[in-house]
């Protein structure tokens, strides 16, 4: 089974040298929290403007993982990386600039994380942030990205009370019109829809569905079926590895290695 | 039988704050305003003369009253800013292993004699004035300012940056993930995230530098006259009273008295604001 492994990254890696469309090309990443590996050789193309899930059981490093792409694993002491994560020709480990590799790499956290303020605040942070502070710009921007999040005729009578005071599918759906305020290329989340109910969940979802034509999206999620109806590829983690990685429809239709065939069918995990 | 001896020996302790508050308040306010009650004094006069000699019968606190206020503003302009970004750096900013050494200093700082900060103000902060400024006397409402400044600290500190650190992860997260440098995390996000409890703060920080009186009496030259600069020498609320109650009697002691009803009425607007806040802070 191990040889499996090889050969899909052996094809992932050369699929890429044909395929130019490659945004974000993971090769033999290898994450340490202290001494303890999280990350074991990860190699992973990831393609513009689709959907790309990471399924595994808990504690699999599909998080880990994905915070690896926007380097919020920096926050945490005592982390060593290994190995190259290139995004639009560039290694985001070996420039300086974070801040510009998140504005171009948004996140979408599990539980909504709203700022203490107003929902116009919230959404004009990063912005303001980067300096814009022409009022009509900001209202311009606030607007759009509200309307890209399937969430601004719920909230645009509203706009200057409190975020907190909002549903948790709304203010979750806010945190996404919040990540697409700063016009990034790609949008990561985690676990988005895992604190919500079925409803919000759902138009989170279709959301997404929607966002794909625009953004490059890697979606961290524990919800099988949730992989299932939004992604284009999925990557089946476990133990720090990925096992399989393929359209989504062969990873759930036709798995070719035994563990991700357990893990998709229920067995375990 | 012992059960319910235990009961009311709790009981009885818990009381014992609250009769002594009582005590204490009951006592000042009576002998306080039995000049005006009794005597035929004028409030007004009291709060707003601008004498006090009281050999001659004029009893007027307004000068210690601006000098108490300017001391406790001028503390807190230095002060906060100080203790605020002490905290900051503790709780964001610092390695870990340099937040270990700072925190115990400036908590023990907390715990020096008030008196020894006089003495440290005395030997150090006036001549140092004195020199500098070129001041006949270094005793000044500066020097009480920077003595002030000093002794609040450790509330300040202690208080903003639990307030600090209470802030949800999450929300560093978030403006960090937009594409926020740490320092804009820390200001747009973080400190007014906690800013209940940072309100706190200043207020305890407040309630230390009003009240405060041993370290005062010895930086602060103690002159009856209306503060115009910072290099007055002044003598706020507190220290008229410990500095007179020793020798007073009849209607100047119970002017002193009164004089305390002033200063307790601004620590108890203060605990007011506090507990105004802390409310806030908990929806």
């Amino acid at each position: 089974m191990g040889t499996t492994v090889i050969e899909r990254n052996e094809e992932v890696r050369n699929s890429k040298q044909t395929n130019e469309t490659a945004k974000i090309n993971v090769k033999d990443l290898d994450l340490f929290y202290g001494d303890k590996q999280a990350l074991y050789k990860v190699s992973l193309d990831i393609h513009e403007k689709e959907v790309t899930a990471l399924i595994g059981p808990s504690g699999c490093g599909k998080s880990t993982f994905l915070r690896s792409l926007n380097r919020m694993n920096d926050l945490i002491d005592g982390v060593k990386i290994t190995g190259d994560i290139v995004i639009d020709n560039e290694n985001i480990y070996e420039t300086n600039d974070v801040i510009k590799l998140r504005t171009k790499v948004g996140m979408v956290f599990q539980k909504p994380n709203l700022f203490p303020m107003s929902i116009y605040d919230n959404v004009a942070y990063g912005p303001r942030m980067q300096g814009i502070k022409s009022k009509k710009e900001l209202n311009k921007i606030v607007e759009e990205s509200l309307r890209g999040a399937a969430i601004w005729d719920e909230v645009k009578d509203r706009l200057k009370t409190s975020a907190l005071g909002l549903s948790g599918g709304q203010q979750q759906r806010v945190c996404i019109a919040r990540a697409i305020a700063m016009k990034p290329e790609i949008i990561l989340m985690d676990e988005p829809t895992s604190a919500l109910d079925p409803i919000s969940t759902l138009k989170v979802e279709e959301l997404i569905a929607n966002m794909k034509k625009d953004y490059t999206i890697v979606i961290v999620t524990h919800n099988m079926q949730q992989a299932a109806r939004v992604s284009d590829k999925t990557a089946f983690f476990l133990n720090g590895e990925i096992i399989e990685y393929d359209e989504t429809n062969n990873i759930f239709s036709m798995p070719k290695d035994q563990r991700t065939e357990d893990y998709v069918t229920g067995r375990f995990g | 039988m012992l059960e319910k001896l235990s009961a009311r020996i709790f009981l009885f302790c818990a009381l014992l704050s609250v009769v002594s508050l009582l005590l204490i308040v009951g006592f000042v306010f009576y002998k306080g305003s039995h000049p005006f009650v009794a005597e035929g004094y004028s409030f007004f006069d009291f709060i707003f003369g601008m004498d006090w000699v009281p050999s001659e019968d004029k009893f007027g606190i307004f000068p210690m009253i601006v000098a108490s206020l300017f001391a406790t503003i001028g503390a807190l302009i230095i002060g906060v800013p100080v203790g605020l970004f002490t905290a900051i750096f503790l709780a964001e900013i610092a390695p870990k292993r340099v937040a270990k050494i700072i925190s115990p200093a400036v908590q023990l700082l907390a715990g020096i004699p008030s008196v020894l900060y006089g003495v440290f103000g005395l030997a150090i902060i006036v001549p140092f004035l004195q020199n500098n400024l070129g001041l006949v006397k270094g005793q000044s409402l500066l020097a009480v300012i920077l003595v002030l400044a000093i002794m609040m600290l450790p509330t300040v500190v202690t208080v903003a940056e639990t307030a600090i650190r209470a802030v949800p992860k999450m929300y560093r997260e978030g403006s960090l993930a937009l594409g926020a440098s740490q320092i804009g995390t820390i200001f747009k996000v973080v400190v007014p995230a906690a800013k209940s409890g940072i309100m706190a703060a200043v207020v305890l920080g407040l309630g230390r530098a009003i009240g405060e009186t041993m370290a005062v009496i010895l930086v602060a030259g103690n002159s009856l006259i209306l503060p115009t600069s910072l290099t007055d020498s002044v003598r706020p609320l507190t220290t008229n009273i410990a500095l007179e109650m020793g020798y007073a009697f009849g209607t100047h002691q119970e002017m002193l008295f009164a004089t305390g009803i002033v200063l307790f009425s601004f620590i108890l607007l203060l605990n007011f604001v506090l507990a105004k806040i802390s409310s806030k802070g908990g929806n």
